[in-house]
Formats: C-alpha cells, structure tokens, sequence
C-alpha cells in the first residue's frame, strides 16, 4: 500500500521531479498515504451512499408511486413532489425580495461603522446558526399558534423563509461588492440617483451570484424536514389554499422511514430527493461559473 | 433634490434590512417567554442536572441529553475532523486538476444531500450492521457518531480546503528552498499557517453536528440514559424536542422550549466562537 | 552544438572562455526553457565560479529569474516547464535521473525576492530547515541558529526576540532571517533572487555587505534589477535579453568595456 501509493505520489511529479525519489522519509510517505486515504474515503463515501439509494431505489419505482392522491396502498409522492415545489415558490417569493434588499441596503445605503448596520450584521450571522429544528419550535409558536395559522404551507415558508434569509443576504451582498465602483461612479456621474443606479448598474452584474444564493437556498428548502414537521405538518395531499397543511418530499420520506412499512417507496422518494439534490448541484455550479466569467 | 421614489426605496431597504434583526427578536422572545419560566418551575440546578426525564410524572431533568450531544458531537469530529482536514489538503496541495474537478462537486454533493437520507442509510445499511457486527440492537450512539461524522464533512472539508488555498504560495516555496520534501512543506508550514481558518470549519462542524436532528433521530435509538458505551442508545437535545413535541402540553410543552433554549445558548456560543476564529484568519 | 551534447553524458564541465584560475562551482551547459510553447531561455552556457558573486542583470522578462531558479530546480513547479541541457553541481548534472531534489535544495539555497519568513518564531524559523534533514536535540539545535543568525549579521537584534513571531520583524529584518534561514542548513550556494528589491536603501546596503561576507565560505548567485548593485558587489556578471544570455565577464570588464551593442545599451541606460 505504502510503495503503490508512494509511487503515485512520484508519478504525480514525474514530469518535474526525478522518477525515483531517494531517501523519502518515512513520515513523508505516511503523511501521504493519509492524505490519498482520506481523500478516497470521502469519495468512497458519496459513492456508497448514492450508489446504494440508487441501486435500491431505481427498482423500486411504479406508477402508483404517482399517482395524483396520496393512499396507504399507492404510497403515492406525486403530492409531496408538488408540495415541494409549492414550498420552494412561496418561500422564495417571501425570502428573495427581503433578502436581496437587505443586501442592497447593506452594500450601497451605509456607511462604516453604522450601529444598525452592526446589528443587522450580528443578527444576520445568528440566524445562520440556529439549527432547523429551533426554527420549527419558533415557527409552530408563533405561525402556527401564536398567529393562529395552524400547520399550513404559510406557517411552513415564513419559517423557511427566515432560515434561508442569511443565505441570500450573504450571497448578494458578495455579489454587490463585487460590482466595481467605477459602475457606480459612471452612472451618478451620468446625473442617475441611488435607486435607479442600484436598478439599472449595480444589480444586473450581481445576478449571477444572487441566482447562486437563490439556488442554494432551494437546495435547503427541499432536504428541510425538522423546522417543517412542526409548522406545516404532514399531510400528504395537493393543498386547496395556503391555510393546509403540507407534506414536503423530505418530510414525507421522513414519515415513511418511520412508519417503516413501504421500505420500497421510501428507497424509490430518496432517489427522487437525490435526483433533486444533483439537478441543484450542477445548477449552482453553472452560476458560479457564469459568476466568475462576469 | 430627493424624490419621493428615492426616499420610499430607501426606507424599504432599510425595512428589509431590519427583518433578521426582528427574526432574532421573536425567536428569542418566544423561546425565553416560554421557556425560561419552565426552566425556574423545574428549578435550573434539577433541570441541567437531573438524569430522570418523566414528563408523565413532570420530572425534568435534561443532562442525559446534554451529555448526549456533547457525546455525538464528539464521536462526529473523531471522524469527521482527520478525514476532513486530509481530504482538504489533499484537494488544497496533492490533487491534480482533473481529481480536483471530479472531488469538488462531490464534496458540494455531500453538503446537498438532506438530512432524512443520510438518517434513511444510516437506518437501512449502518444499523443493521451495527446489529451484526456488535449484536446489540443497533441504533446507537456510535451510528448517530458515524452518521454527523459524514455529515459534518463536507463543511470541514470545504473551509478548511479555503483556508488552505489561501495561504501564500511564497511559505511553500521557502520550505521546498530549504530542501523539505512536499509533505513536510504542506504539514509544517501551510497547515499551521491556516490554523485558525482550520479551526473555523471545526467550529462550524460542531455547530451542524449539534444542530442536526432528523438523521440523529432515525438511528440514534432515543433512549433518555447517559450512554455507558458507544453501543448503547442515546437521546440528544434535537431529539427530544422532535420526539415528543407532536403531543407535548404545559409543562412538558415548555420543559421542550426550555431544552431548545439549552440548545440555542449552545449555538450562540459555537457562533462567538467561530467569528472570533474567523477574524482571526482574516488578519 | 553537438559536442557539448555529448560532453554532457560525462558532466566534466570544461571553461568555455579563456580565464579559467578559479574552480567552476556550476556549469550550466546548452541550456534550454520552455513553458509550454514559450521558449524561455535559449542555449544559455556559462560557468559560475566557487566563493564569488555572480550577478544576472537584465531588464524584466529577459529570463535571468527563470535561469536562477533552474540552479536549484524551482522551476519544477511550475507546470509545463521543460528543460533541456544540463546544470552541474560540482560536475554533476542536477536534472540527471535519480537526483535527490530536495537534497539538491539543501546544497543550493535560495533567497526570494519578498521576504517570506513562516509564520512561526523567529527561532522556529531558523531551525525549521535542520530539523527537517533529521537534527533534533536542542542544544545542536540553539548552536546552529545563533550560529546562522550570527552570519546573517542579525543575531545581536534578534537575540532577546526568539520566540516572537518572525511576522513582526521589519522587512529587512524578515530579509535577513530568510537568509540565516537559507544558511542554517549549511548549503554551499546561496541563490538571490532580487532579494533586495523590496528593502529600503538602508537594509539593502546591509544585505549588499552581508553578500560580500557570505561569498568567502559561499558561492552567491544574485538576480538583480539594480545595475548600481550588481557593479558594486558582484565579481561576475551575466547580461540576459530575451532569453539570450548576451554578455558574461568580469563585473569591471563588462561594465567598463562591454563587448556587444546591446549590453552596452542596456548599462547606458538606454532599455529603462
């Protein structure tokens, strides 16, 4: 094991450094071979993962797992599928604006030093941390109870919505500072205020990197289960308003596990979470790319 | 001159700025109004310390969960801290560019994949051979420990791989100048040099692995006992409120707020800290 | 062209002028530098002689940085660089199969243009490079860096400051520690790469002198920007342009009788 990947290691430099290497300290190549093997126990890892919810999974599949209403026999997730997308909208339409102009507050409204500004920081920082499950417990006072909306979709993407507003505050504003200020400059230059400049010059460049944060965001909304158990329940049916309550992909995997009854159909929801989770992946790769081309 | 579209505009951003700044607010009203009279009814010392959770007898005491998610967290960094800082110097210094470009995605990949499937395998594939291997009933502390271990990852990997390739080229060189071989340069110059930018994505790992709920909840057994062994059940402050709050009422509901309040002091700390770490590696 | 090729299989570098007292420390023969498509330094042959100063001069570009970090295999970092010819250390060819780089590094130590001290204590700094090659008690351990701080003429400032952070020296300061750095591995070269160019005049002049004081037990190699230094110190001096090695001669006969146009151009003042 050693020598092969001390080889490799070798190999590696061949083109610049000799092919054998004399005198390689022991602890070197120890040093080394931890490296590879950590690295290939990550891989390994991810690989088993996927591999085996896929391989359990794809056989799993049956049109009865979409069929248009939930029933114990059909173990149907098309309403839960659509309930995700439900969620992802309506907790977007919520967060992104406030997000977005929160950042935009931050990056072009203040000065250094500003209180407010420390504050919104420090709040901002705090939210990021606060586990999900903390969220649900907050939202099912105050949404569900507290304003008497009960578990409902509503209750679900305003507790949503604050968890992933961080996250989109912190992307735009990166994006925003790093829009040059000569952008800025141009534009009053040219007699344009604050507001049209941040419309017209300032935000059209940071796209990219707000479409970067939007889509993590989903990535977030979508494998949710803790902070929406509590705030938007588990019922598993196509919603009539924004008052019912919802059962999310993630959630309803989590109640099929523990019911435990539809093995087959929870390896089968998985792969389709997982397919989710990938299409976003190589989703947010592809703005970060268009990020740094602009 | 300002108009009156300049003006609206900027009280909107400023509204929207202070949104996180209300967020925090409610949440810590609502958790503090009902948990911190819960906490002085149960009384603070029998509450922190007690080992009895009873709440059909309204006994209260959550330190099985406390020491739980200390213990988890713990199990979770014994294996997600040495792989992860391996595999970020591995991406930082040894990868080549086309390792790198496979590695990265599925490092992110790692980070995206929710919480009820990592809880789902660990159900269907690590229990069970947990079971086989130990002959115990398998869901455990040590399933939960490799479970957030996995989980925690891809944050350690990914910050830790940042800090890595942040440090100046110029200290590699110099090392590689003086005739040390290319393990010795990374081990004992770049790593140190990224230091506190290593300990930052540790921190930051803690905070997820503590936080984490769903995938502990599925494998971590629940029972409310401070663990003897790595094999034996373990209950954590996420999942005692996840656990019972479906059907919790007054004192119980609020000794469950009460145990979220814990939890949330346990994340503003972390929090400090990992700023503190931060400013840190910035300078 | 071919002659030397095959005098490279033997590796006894020959003096390939007529002035041939002092011994040849490195002999870079036929050498040739590619990054990728970019041909970087063209045939370069010269003899650098043991326990003098040989300077490289030239204006930006002009590859003498490339040459120098070739003398001790730098230059294999960098991707897609390729090198053919030979360099020999003591008549032996460093890009030969089976070379030990980072013992060739150990002989041959470096200097770089921004000082670049780890960020670590000054003494830990010093001894980094000994206890790399395996020296670990203390007391040989405390010798070898007072005695490299001694040479690099910084001892005396640095003494009652060992186990603060090396970061926290001034620049010339940080200078000197990276030489006393280079030198507490005892190399038998000692490669400048501009080492000076960041420093204020006054810690420039103290690294001039401190050159002049290392070239009786060292051979030193220096890339330089300034023509005024590399007249003032260096017994040798090599004029680059495009990748050409133009010029190379005694310092005094090359910049008091230079022999092409272009090096006399160049010390004129006539390239900026």
């Amino acid at each position: 094991m050693e020598q092969k990947t001390n080889s490799a290691a070798a190999s590696k430099n061949a083109a610049a450094e000799a092919p054998k290497k004399p005198h390689r300290k022991v602890s070197s190549a120890i040093l080394g071979a931890l490296v590879r093997i950590a690295a290939v126990a990550t891989a390994a890892t991810l690989v088993i993962i996927v591999g085996y919810i896929l391989v359990m999974g794809i056989p799993a599949f049956n049109p009865d797992l979409f069929a248009l209403e939930y029933n114990s026999q059909n173990v149907s997730m098309l309403p839960s599928l659509v309930n995700t997308l439900l969620a992802v909208a309506l907790t977007l339409v919520i967060a992104v604006p406030l997000g977005v102009m929160a950042a935009v507050f931050l990056v072009e409204y203040t000065t250094r030093g500003n209180k407010f500004v420390k504050v919104v920081r420090i709040t901002a920082e705090t939210l990021a941390g606060i586990p999900s499950i903390v969220y649900g417990l907050f939202g099912m006072l105050f949404f569900v109870t507290f304003l008497g909306w009960g578990l409902s979709l509503l209750s679900g993407c305003l507790t949503l919505a604050i968890m992933v507003l961080p996250t989109i505050m912190r992307t735009t504003e990166e994006a925003l500072r790093a829009v040059p200020d000569s952008y800025r400059e141009g534009s009053f230059g040219l007699g344009a205020g604050r507001l049209r400049t941040v419309l017209s010059v300032v935000l059209p460049p940071a796209m990219p990197g707000i479409l970067g944060g939007i889509i993590l965001s989903i990535g977030r909304i979508v494998g949710e289960s803790a902070a929406l158990i509590f705030t938007a329940g588990t019922v598993a049916a196509i919603p009539g308003g924004i008052f019912d309550s919802v059962r999310t992909m993630s959630v309803h995997m989590y109640v099929l596990s523990c019911e435990g009854l539809h093995i087959d159909a929870t390896y089968a929801t998985a792969v389709v979470l997982l397919i989710i989770v990938v299409a976003i992946n190589a989703l947010a790769s592809f703005a970060a790319k268009r990020l740094t081309k602009v | 001159m300002k108009s009156i579209k300049e003006t609206v505009a900027k009280v909107l951003f400023t509204a929207a700025a202070g949104v996180s700044i209300l967020a925090v607010a409610l949440i810590c009203v609502f958790l503090f109004a009902s948990g911190v009279p819960a906490i002085a009814e149960i009384g603070p010392l029998e509450f922190l310390t007690g080992t009895v959770w009873k709440p059909g007898s309204d006994i209260y005491g959550i330190l099985p969960m406390i020491l739980g998610s200390i213990y988890a967290t713990l199990g979770a960094l014994v294996i997600g801290v040495p792989i992860g800082l391996f595999c970020a110097v591995y991406l930082s210094r040894f990868a080549s560019p086309r390792v790198k470009r496979l590695l990265t995605p599925g490092v992110e990949l790692l980070a995206g994949i929710p919480s009820v499937i990592y809880g789902f395998f660990g159900l269907v594939v690590l229990v069970p051979l947990i079971r086989q291997v130990f002959h115990v009933q398998g869901m455990s502390l040590l399933a939960a420990s490799i479970i957030l271990g996995v989980m925690i990852l891809p944050t350690i990997i990914t910050v830790a791989r940042n800090s890595l390739d942040a440090v100046p080229e110029s200290y590699y060189e110099g090392a590689l100048a003086l005739g040390a071989d290319h393990e010795r340069s990374v081990f004992r110059v770049l790593v140190p040099a990224a230091g506190s930018g290593i300990m930052a994505g540790v921190v930051l790992g803690v905070g997820r692995a503590i936080g984490e709920t769903m995938a502990v909840v599925m494998i971590a057994g629940n029972q409310v006992q401070i663990p003897n062994s790595l094999l034996d059940g373990v209950r954590t402050l996420t999942t005692n409120i996840v656990m019972e709050m479906g059907y919790a009422a007054d004192l119980h509901r609020d000794a469950l707020i009460a145990t979220a309040v814990v939890l949330f002091v346990f994340v503003l700390v972390i929090n400090l800290v990992f700023a503190a770490l931060n400013a840190r590696s910035k300078k | 062209m071919s002659e030397i090729k095959q005098a490279s299989a033997a590796c006894v570098p020959t003096p390939s002028s007529g002035e041939s007292e002092e011994e040849t420390k490195i002999a870079v023969q036929n050498l040739d530098l590619f990054y990728g498509d970019f041909h970087a330094l063209h045939g370069v042959n010269m003899d650098i002689p043991a326990n003098q100063i040989t300077a490289f001069i030239g204006p930006s570009g002009c590859g003498k940085s490339t040459l120098l970090r070739t003398l001790n295999r730098m230059n294999d970092l960098v991707e897609g660089c390729r090198i053919e010819g030979v360099v020999a250390l003591d008549g032996e060819n460093i890009y030969a199969k089976g070379t030990d780089v980072n013992h060739l590094r150990r002989r041959v130590g470096m200097v770089f243009q921004k000082p670049n001290p780890f960020p670590m204590s000054v003494y830990d700094n010093v001894a980094f490079g000994p206890r790399t090659h395996g020296i670990k008690g203390k007391e040989e351990l405390d010798g070898i860096v007072e005695n490299a701080l001694r040479k690099a003429a910084i001892w005396d400032e640095l003494k009652d400051r060992l186990k603060k952070s090396a970061l926290g020296l001034s620049g010339g300061q940080q200078q000197r520690l990276c030489i006393a750095r280079a030198l507490a591995v005892e190399p038998e070269v000692l490669l400048m790469d501009e080492a000076t160019s960041a420093l204020d005049p006054l810690s420039t002049g103290r690294i001039e002198d401190l050159a002049v004081e290392l070239k009786k037990d060292y051979t030193v190699v220096m890339v330089t920007h300034n023509m005024q230094q590399a007249a003032r110190i260096s017994d040798k001096c090599a004029f680059f342009l495009l990748g050409d090695l133009v010029e190379y001669g005694d310092t005094q006969m090359l910049f008091s009788h230079p022999v092409d146009k272009r090096t006399e151009d160049y010390i004129t003042g006539r390239f900026g």
